[in-house]
């Protein structure tokens, strides 16, 4: 195979350059340690992110986030792995119709589905609880949850399981003991995966929290809104070396190319 | 569902095609349930209630009337706005394709350990809070004497500072950022397929490298450009934290203004109304592109 010229390496660095520049700029402002936007020159400051601890709002919203990511994704897996387990093994009637009703999370824009949440919770007397959030990230990160599992699903040797049965197994112990380890890989990544959507969410959610369930993306958006100072910047700069370390970890044992290929196809 | 559910219940004996249907249709009842009730449900409500009447004092009356539609179709603000929103996406679409089919190109050329280096540095932020890079770009377009305006004048392009806030250059600076590994993703898929000997060969018959990217990977790599910007176009013309940053409070998008309609002005009616004709117009554009796209690249699928 040809390599790259000098010609495709300048376009390749530019390129990164433009990728990193305003991650790299917000990194680097929320060491400043002056009062005001600034980057940093003559010294490093770690003020701004100990400011963080005096805006309880900021810490209650990333406890939010952090929870509600944690949950709506383990709960989206109870639903998304038995459906995983009937699309990728079963032929019934319905099927392909299923498989994109489970998917349109997906194509529909979040803001339609943040109206649509808005208007459900609110007719039924659930409006700005957790409950409701808990529900409406569920049904968003279901289809990463789902699409995951069922490529696990679908590779999977099935020679193990018939030889479980043959042995006697069957039922919850044949799925305990025998499938859930062989997708378990599959499970996890799905996991982490729907963990990230929810965790970043804004469109969907900025309709549906109300004060104390704020999640730490809507209470970012929404200080932005009223001014920009050095304090979002190093909650910002905390929020991306969260995600880092989850990416480099997830990269680590699954590879990241395979888990984006699963986010990639339908968008969102 | 109950249906088949039914029908194997009804026969004494099941036949293993209904048996393993029925196991199907177990498993898939709780999603299937939960899909009804929490998404078709209010997506169904939400088309109700841009049929309904609103008013400043009286609120939501759920008649049927279509005011909001006929202020939608009528109100020259939102042709504007709709205009607005498929213009930014659009170009987004375009500057994502230029750049990210090279980049995607050049990336898979590279070596091992080099390759998954920067894949991870150019994907990653696919991952990384929006609010967080939309922040950064209003860092670095700062007024007058952001760092863009800097570097741009120092490298002698521009001649006096560019308005990148509250402007649809800077949206769409932003929005091309955050869509960028969309594209990239889609067409490095394409190029997994491809055949680097087909390259070697076509160097060895004596193709300059112009014409092996015109007549060689360009075709190849047609599908996943194009496919890559569908997503692109899709998520950019829906987009909400972007524009709201960087657009702020006046320049709207549909995304946006829906917003506004919803939290501040409170007439949710027209705000669904938005709504759901963005999702109507997206998810056109979207399906006819891609019969399009199958049509013309019907060899290639196969």
């Amino acid at each position: 195979m040809r390599t790259n010229g000098p010609l495709a390496l300048i376009f390749h660095t530019i390129f990164v350059v433009f990728m990193l520049a305003p991650i790299v700029v917000v990194c680097l402002v929320a060491f400043t340690p002056e009062g005001y936007l600034s980057l940093p020159t003559t010294s490093f400051s770690l003020r701004w992110f100990r400011t963080i601890a005096n805006y309880p709002e900021f810490v209650h919203a990333f406890w939010v986030s952090l929870g509600l990511g944690a949950l709506s994704s383990f709960v989206a897996l109870l639903f998304a792995v038995p459906a995983a387990l009937a699309i990728a093994r079963h032929r019934f009637r319905g099927r392909d119709a299923l498989a994109a009703l489970f998917l349109s999370p997906l194509m529909i824009p979040h803001v339609v589905l943040g109206i649509a949440f808005l208007r459900f919770f609110t007719t039924i007397g659930m409006g700005g609880s957790f409950a409701g959030l808990l529900v409406a990230h569920v049904v968003v990160v279901f289809p990463f949850a789902l699409r995951l599992t069922l490529a696990a699903a679908t590779g999977m040797d099935r020679s193990v399981e018939m030889a479980a049965v043959s042995l006697g197994a069957g039922g919850w112990t044949l799925f305990r003991r025998v499938t859930l380890p062989l997708i378990l890989p599959g499970v996890i990544s799905g996991w982490a995966l729907a963990f990230i959507q929810s965790f970043d969410d804004l469109t969907m959610t900025v309709f549906l929290a109300a004060p104390g369930t704020e999640t730490l993306p809507v209470r970012m958006f929404l200080y932005i809104q009223d001014n920009i100072d050095p304090l979002v910047t190093s909650v910002s700069a905390s929020v991306i070396a969260i995600t880092m370390t989850a990416l480099i970890l997830l990269d680590r044992f699954y590879g990241l190319d395979r888990v984006l290929a699963g986010k990639s196809d339908s968008g969102r | 569902m109950s249906a088949a559910v039914d029908t194997a219940a009804a026969n004494a004996v099941p036949t293993a095609d209904t048996r393993d249907a029925r196991a199907a249709w177990v498993l898939i009842a709780p999603a299937l349930m939960l899909f009804v009730g929490v998404l078709v449900i209010p997506l169904a409500m939400t088309v109700m209630l841009s049929f309904h009447d609103w008013g400043q004092y009286k609120g939501i009356a759920p008649v049927f009337i279509l005011k909001n539609w006929h202020e939608i179709a009528t109100d020259p603000y939102y042709a504007e706005m709709f205009w607005r929103t498929f213009r930014i996406a659009l170009l987004t679409t375009l500057i994502t394709a230029v750049f990210g089919a090279p980049e995607a190109y050049i990336l898979n050329r590279m070596s091992g350990r080099w390759k998954s280096f920067f894949l991870l540095v150019i994907l990653g932020p696919l991952l990384i809070s929006v609010v967080a890079r939309t922040l950064g770009w209003a860092l670095l377009f700062g007024g007058n004497n952001g760092l863009v305006n800097k570097l741009l004048m120092s490298l002698g392009l521009i001649g006096k500072p560019l308005p990148f806030m509250f402007t649809e250059t800077g949206m769409v600076v932003a929005l091309a950022h955050v869509m960028m590994p969309f594209m990239v993703l889609s067409v490095w898929a394409a190029l997994q397929r491809v055949d680097p000997q087909i390259e070697n060969a076509a160097l060895s018959l004596g193709a300059s490298s112009l014409t092996i990217i015109r007549r060689i990977v360009l075709p190849q790599i047609m599908p996943g450009v194009l496919s890559g910007a569908i997503i692109v176009f899709s998520l950019s013309a829906s987009a909400f934290a972007t524009p709201a940053i960087i657009g702020g409070r006046r320049l709207k998008v549909a995304a946006t203004l829906a917003y506004d309609e919803f939290l501040n002005t409170l007439n949710w009616p027209l705000g669904a109304a938005v709504a759901v004709l963005l999702l109507v117009a997206l998810v056109l554009i979207v399906v006819g592109s891609n019969a399009l796209i199958e049509r013309r690249y019907a060899e290639v699928f196969r």
